[in-house]
């Protein structure tokens, strides 16, 4: 509870310590925080509604759009709905190259995640390690899907694209070169004194809080709760393989630390699992236009936890419902417990901590230009015709930067 | 506990959810519950049966009704989906928070996008509209269409 005595200080939702918008209004006494409150919905695009009136193959496109760094999160969950409800028996292959676009995700993610804990403490040297390194995985999911963020790679019955004997020698290239890398910051996590006075003991958010609060996926791992929906309620090839869930008692932003990069080494034991047993075969099925009336509700273990679409068919070409339920807006409710009575200047890393995304918390309206008072609606093809126009004025060369990563290999 | 076990469970226990219940596959159960008596097997569900954690609400406009949807699971395993139909004319429920914390933000939810009053909820930020978003406008209903809308906001 925000008391009358304390001073109040808006945090959001521009501010320099916040990557995207979200409002946070803190209740301080001295450097403490007695209260915090949070404010969400600046992301708010209208995506369920917009899906309504799409068929499922645009769905798909937008959908793989609410977040640009667990695209293949989203995608999948949606499309392992669709086949539900159609009763379509996706190819094992198609499975495979799945689970393994998955991994790499996990994997780029959670460096990017290193990086930016680095940077919120001070340590951009951590920043600047963990992110030359990840561009090891990016561009392997570019040479795999060719694309970096939203691969495009998944496809209602299967995926649509196949991986050629040379592409699976380059990502087992790429993941000896990160595993190498990983270690190394496993050894500073350990060792290094900056990490461990700035991470200990930031942001406590107890077992039972956690288990309270519904935490899911590194924050709740952190807090010994062990759910994995890999392991729990196995999708994609994840039956198949063999790995640990990671999870420790730590409780705070530390815990979540050691989590991660534990995460990162199972990643890669997945990724190798994944090329030495893919099977052959199709990696597609064909499927109907039209999806028959029904309802499934799809879960995935994104890299920040758990992600939850539900769709229902009406048995036309488009959805009756679809409802998105990011994992950061299943943990930004534990963030005001992780606040209470910490300092002030923890609230960057300790917000950080849960690998917050926005995007993904947020979904709805269509965008309306108010420039020089007119009001229009922007459309999304307007949206990507300026963003082509806006990289041809400033040289971008997109057959360069191929040529540049097929050198790399 | 199998999904077999908690159907038994479940329709031994309410005689009203015999023919209610539905195996859709491992790990999903659908259940129909009549609203009057939403709360009871919602308790029995999260205390007795240790569906302890929910993963989410979601509402939806089902033209004739609305319908909600607790998707509880138990232990991260078995998800039981709780749904309950709303009449249109004074769509209602009544706040779980007591019993799931999480339940907040999702509450809020139903209230901004289809205008379903949850009674119990306190006092809070609107979520995920924004603070000027016009009063009796609800995106999810299936009669609100996006290009009447921002024909009305020009018009204004």
């Amino acid at each position: 509870m925000h008391e009358s005595g304390d001073v109040k200080i808006p945090i959001g939702p521009q501010h320099p310590a916040l990557k995207e918008p979200e409002s946070f209004l803190i209740s301080l006494r001295g450097e403490k925080i007695t209260a915090s409150s949070v404010r969400l919905g600046y992301n708010h695009r209208g995506i369920e509604k917009a899906c309504e009136e799409r068929t499922y193959t645009q769905g798909l496109y937008l959908i793989e759009r609410i977040c640009g760094i667990c695209s293949h999160s989203h995608s999948t969950c949606f499309v392992q709905a669709i086949e539900e409800i159609a009763g379509i028996l996706v190819p094992g292959r198609a499975k495979y190259l799945r689970t393994l676009i998955a991994e790499l995700e996990r994997i780029h993610s959670h460096l990017l995640w290193l990086g930016v804990a680095g940077h919120e403490i001070g340590f951009d040297t951590l920043l600047m390690y963990t992110w030359r390194d990840r561009e090891v995985v990016m561009d392997l999911l570019a040479t795999l899907t060719g694309n970096r963020v939203n691969y495009g790679i998944n496809t209602i019955g299967g995926v649509r694209r196949d991986i050629s004997l040379k592409q699976k020698e380059d990502v087992l290239k790429g993941i000896d070169i990160l595993e190498e890398r990983t270690k190394y910051y496993i050894e500073l996590a350990k060792n290094e004194t900056t990490l461990l006075k700035r991470l200990q003991g930031v942001g406590v958010l107890s077992h039972e809080d956690a288990k309270k609060l519904d935490a899911v996926g590194p924050t709740g791992r952190a807090s010994g709760i062990a759910r994995d929906v890999r392991k729990d309620d196995p999708y994609a090839s994840y039956a198949e393989l063999d790995f640990k869930v990671i999870s420790v008692n730590n409780c705070d932003v530390y815990g979540r630390t050691l989590v991660r990069l534990g995460e990162l080494m199972e990643s890669f034991s997945l990724v190798r699992q994944v090329i030495r047993k893919i099977p052959d075969g199709p990696i597609l099925v064909k499927a109907p236009r039209k999806i028959p009336a029904g309802q499934a509700v799809s879960r995935y273990e994104a890299p920040r936890g758990e992600d939850l679409h539900y769709v229902r068919a009406n048995g036309t070409e488009k959805p009756d419902r679809v409802k998105v339920r990011a994992p950061t807006l299943a943990n930004i409710q534990s963030v005001s417990k992780m606040l209470e009575d910490r300092y002030l200047a923890d609230m960057p890393i300790v917000i950080a901590a849960i690998d917050p995304c926005f995007s993904c918390t947020d979904r709805l309206i269509s965008i309306r230009d108010t420039h020089k008072n007119e009001k229009n609606t922007v459309v999304w093809e307007t949206i990507r015709l300026k963003g082509i126009a806006w990289y041809k004025d400033r040289g971008v060369d997109f057959t360069a930067l191929n040529k540049k990563l097929t050198k790399l290999f | 506990m199998s999904e077999e076990k908690i159907k038994q469970e479940l329709e031994d226990k309410f005689v009203y959810l015999k023919d209610a219940v539905t195996i859709q596959r491992k790990g999903r159960i659908f259940v129909q519950v009549p609203l009057s008596k939403f709360e009871e097997v919602f308790v029995y569900a999260v205390k007795q049966m240790h569906f302890l954690a929910l993963s989410a609400i979601t509402g939806s406009d089902r033209v004739e009704y609305f319908e909600v949807i607790y998707h509880l699971n138990q232990e991260g395993k078995i998800l039981l989906n709780l749904c309950v139909s709303l009449n249109k004319e004074d769509p209602q429920v009544k706040s779980v928070i007591a019993y799931c914390p999480s339940a907040d933000i999702y509450e809020r939810e139903l209230m901004d996008l289809l205008g379903i009053k949850v009674s119990g909820l306190a006092q809070g930020h609107r979520y995920p509209l924004t603070d000027d978003w016009p009063k009796g406008e609800y995106p999810l209903r299936k009669d609100w269409k996006a290009h009447t809308h921002h024909e009305e906001a020009q018009n204004a």
